[in-house]
């Protein structure tokens, strides 16, 4: 019987020739993933008492939620992720000028096809973009993997998502997973791996399959895939430096538990309203809404594609002057490519404040919101008090979205701009 | 190993998320005192305050989806609740809840029937849950995983482990 992505990279790393959906495996990751949560894991090894690390090459460290420090208790809890790292010569470590971890792995040619990646952050299904099984797991569960190598893992069974067509006008890969988060449910996914396919794959970007794979998140998935192909090749190409990859495809016959299409030239664009991300609707349903923020950020939708389609839009405007426009690039790469692009002065001009590359506003860090005021962001999730107050209001949409409503100064279709 | 938990029940609804049960700003405490102190704040006054006093909770659908974050388990641990009943868990927060050492179990039969304040018992053993004379089956969970909630999460089995390879 042929496997799927998830059964087949299951399957190579925990030393099987085949698995099936339910199985439990014991595995071995490429790569254990941690970020600011780093000193809780540090602090586990310590109670356990261990002082030897399975494999320092498979860790690493990135610094990016709560970034830099902004209290004495965060600077001694940065410090003893520094003091960590250099003592087991964890080579793979980013500080605080790097950026959101899963953009700034993947940008560093740490994330491969077919490498299982687990970390402390519920996005790692993000690493699906490039074929990698990327699931999240708690800082205790970290802490035995660095010292043991390996975790358990339970094969999931596996949706196929087929996309066809292509993208209307003013409409992008973060409309497509609001509507099929909204169709599916929170849970619609959960525990599933979900892998894409459809004759309009090719054309996406690998920017536009990361907003895919990490929003895929926000229907439960275990994880998710775009198979690698020629884009996956050409992002790689200059970024591989030390292991060599085997890209992991499904085989033709491999079993699905569900087939879902999707037919991208019907879709609008779409804002998930407070507070559930599942709470989708099309534009035209909330526009006027008042808003008194907007935030371009997050590793749903804060790379440099993500500036681009935002500055297209403010391009000799200014945002309405009720409005606060935070931008936090993903990565001081994204950052950097943006300044030289010009692409930052125009989001800079137009009436944004920039804040450092990192999780920023999205895990609460800088831009919090007071009682009765609304966000709306380029973020993944809208949880209640997420940016601050519990009266507070976030509303989630696509960069474009997001520019359109800022020059309008209550949510706009960017269709109309 | 144990096998039953009996107490009070505090009822919840679908999708109680991550940021619900504990907001990112408190994620710089790790230890379950701290953390409970502001568990479920956010739904309104008189939180975490009310929930003190209940024993298990029972949930809706999808229980501890978003964040990956452990202190979501740990969280409610500090509160001394010592179960959840739920229809169903998102799996990070399932993965999480065992490696903290709290008992979780999916059995989407009694939501409809249990009321806020009623008391249940959980027989680990047997995989069944009683409620006024009904009794509703779960899947047992292995010997492995019950270890682990026995022994009151993964850290302290690691330490367990370690301390032997030491001997």
């Amino acid at each position: 019987m042929g496997m799927t992505i998830a059964e087949k990279i299951l399957a190579k790393k925990s030393g099987l020739a085949a698995v099936v959906p339910g199985q439990i495996v014991d595995a071995y990751p490429d790569l254990v993933m941690s970020h600011t949560a780093t000193w809780r894991s540090v602090s586990v090894m310590e109670k356990v008492g261990a002082t030897k690390l399975y494999d320092p090459e498979r860790i690493a460290v990135v610094l990016d939620h709560i970034a830099p420090a902004k209290t004495e208790k965060n600077a001694s809890d940065h410090q003893k992720c520094r003091n960590f790292v250099k003592k087991y010569g964890i080579r793979k470590f980013y500080d605080v000028d790097a950026g959101i971890a899963h953009l700034v792995l993947m940008e560093a040619g740490h994330v491969l096809p077919g490498d299982l990646i687990v970390g402390t952050d519920s996005h790692c299904t993000i690493y699906g973009s490039l074929g990698a099984l990327g699931t999240g797991i708690g800082y205790t569960e970290v802490t035995s993997v660095w010292l043991t190598g390996k975790l358990w893992m339970k094969v999931p069974d596996t949706y196929k998502i087929g996309l066809h067509g292509s993208f209307s006008r003013g409409v992008y890969s973060k409309d497509l997973m609001l509507h099929l988060i909204g169709s599916l449910g929170a849970d619609g996914c959960t525990y599933k791996s979900v892998e894409f396919y459809g004759s309009t794959i090719s054309d996406l970007s690998v920017s536009e399959r990361m907003t895919m794979t990490n929003l895929a998140m926000e229907m439960g998935v275990k994880c998710a895939f775009v198979p690698p192909d020629v884009r996956t090749r050409e992002y790689l190409h200059d970024r591989i430096k030390e292991r060599a990859y085997q890209e992991i495809q499904a085989d033709p016959d491999a079993v699905y538990s569900k087939e879902i299409d999707v037919d991208l030239s019907m879709l609008e664009p779409m804002v998930a309203c407070p507070h559930e991300v599942e709470n989708t609707r099309p534009v035209g349903n909330v526009i006027g809404t008042h808003i008194d923020q907007v935030f371009l950020g997050s590793c749903a939708n804060a790379k440099y594609e993500d500036l681009v389609v935002a500055a297209n839009i403010l391009k000799g405007h200014h945002i309405h002057p009720d409005v606060r426009f935070i931008i936090t690039p993903g990565s001081k790469q994204i950052m950097l490519e943006a300044m030289k692009s010009g692409v930052l002065s125009t989001l800079v001009e137009s009436g944004g404040v920039l804040t450092n590359p990192g999780c920023g506003a999205c895990a609460g860090d800088g831009g919090i919101l007071a009682d009765g005021e609304v966000c709306l962001s380029t973020a993944n999730r809208n949880f209640l008090g997420r940016m601050g107050s519990s009266k507070s209001e976030i509303y989630l949409c696509s960069p474009a979205t997001l520019a359109a409503s800022a020059i309008k100064g209550v949510i706009a279709d960017p269709r109309e701009v | 190993m144990q096998n039953q938990i009996q107490g009070k029940v505090y009822k919840f609804g679908d999708n109680i998320n991550s940021d619900i049960i504990i907001p990112g700003r408190y994620l710089i405490y790790i230890e379950p005192e701290e953390l409970a102190q502001h568990a479920f704040e956010v739904l309104g006054e008189g939180f975490p305050g009310k929930l003190r006093g209940f024993d298990i909770f029972v949930a809706g659908r999808n229980f501890g989806c978003g964040s990956a974050r452990e202190q979501a388990a740990t969280a409610i641990i500090g509160l001394g609740v010592k179960a959840i009943v739920a229809c169903s868990f998102a799996r990070t927060f399932y993965r999480n809840a065992i490696n903290s050492g709290l008992t979780i179990v999916e059995c989407p039969e009694i939501y409809d029937t249990v009321r806020e304040g009623d008391d249940i018992q959980i027989d680990l053993g047997e995989g069944q849950i009683r409620h006024n004379k009904e009794i509703y089956n779960f899947p047992r969970f292995p010997d492995s995983v019950r270890q682990l909630l026995e022994l009151g999460g993964l850290a302290e089995y690691l330490k367990a482990q370690f301390q032997e390879e030491k001997l």
